[in-house]
């Protein structure tokens, strides 16, 4: 039988999985791929509990956050070429020119 | 069966997740990402959410892994980076903060029990028709909001790709 603390538990994995990406990765694109496993994590969540409650609310938001991710990876993307263009990396350990 | 199901799909996405983050050539990564998504629309399906699972392959699994695949194209990112397989002291850190966050959540999130399956559903729950009358009556307002977002993010987009004038 499954158990809604089934599905909340592969979002917590996939969430952390997404997490341990960001932090220790340096390609910027791989970076990216992280954050997109970690939106899909919250998806899965709102829909789960969304199933539990047997309402469609949560399903609603998570179309909204897919929609929201389109328009993140569209200029993300388009920034990491800008960056490449200029820099000629996309490692971030190499791209300083913001001085930080 | 169900149980079956979810396992193997949840399988699935969990280890196409971990090669995503530990592979180091930057396509295999995309495609292996790509199979994450499918495995993530899967447990959609099994969640009776079956609007949202058709859209998560419509959107993730097409568009956007065709947007990655192109700038990876573009990049021409070969095997350079195979050369750096030494982790720094600095990815040590974060794998040790992931993994406590994981374990963390999964404690936390274990003692949750309530079946999924004691409510009874209409036959309407999870279609376009259900997500459609939401979309348009109660959240009119901040589905309109999303296409101006969507319009920002395009002219963002052409914005930066673009040539500088100067």
């Amino acid at each position: 039988m499954i158990l809604l603390s089934h599905y909340i538990v592969v979002s917590a994995i996939l969430f952390s999985i997404g997490v341990i990406g960001v932090l220790c990765r340096r390609n910027a694109l791989v970076i990216f791929m992280s954050v997109e496993i970690m939106l899909n994590a919250a998806n899965l969540a709102f829909i789960a509990f969304a199933r539990e409650h047997g309402g469609m609310e949560g399903q609603t938001i998570a179309f909204f956050v897919m929609a929201l991710a389109a328009a993140e990876v569209a200029v993300g993307l388009g920034i990491i070429m800008a960056v490449f263009k200029k820099q000629g990396t996309i490692d971030l350990a190499k791209i300083n020119f913001l001085k930080g | 069966m169900q149980l079956a199901f979810f396992y193997f799909f949840s399988g699935l996405s969990i280890l196409s997740a971990l090669f995503v983050i530990f592979f180091r050539n930057t396509l295999s990564a995309a495609i292996a990402l790509v199979v994450t998504l499918f495995g993530v629309a899967c447990l959609f399906g099994l969640l009776e959410a079956h609007f949202l699972a058709a859209m998560q392959v419509l959107v993730y699994a097409g568009a956007v892994m065709v947007l990655f695949l192109f700038v990876i194209m573009l990049m021409n990112l070969g095997r350079e980076e195979l050369l750096k397989i030494k982790l720094a002291f600095l990815g040590i850190i974060g794998v040790i903060t992931g993994v406590c966050l994981a374990i963390l959540l999964v404690t936390r999130f274990m003692g949750l029990s309530a079946p999924l399956l004691s409510l009874d559903l209409g036959v309407e729950y999870g279609t376009v028709k259900s997500v459609g009358k939401l979309l348009f009556g109660e959240y009119l307002i901040p589905f309109e909001l999303t296409s101006i977002l969507l319009l920002v993010a395009i002219i963002g987009a052409i914005t930066l790709a673009r040539k500088p004038q100067s």
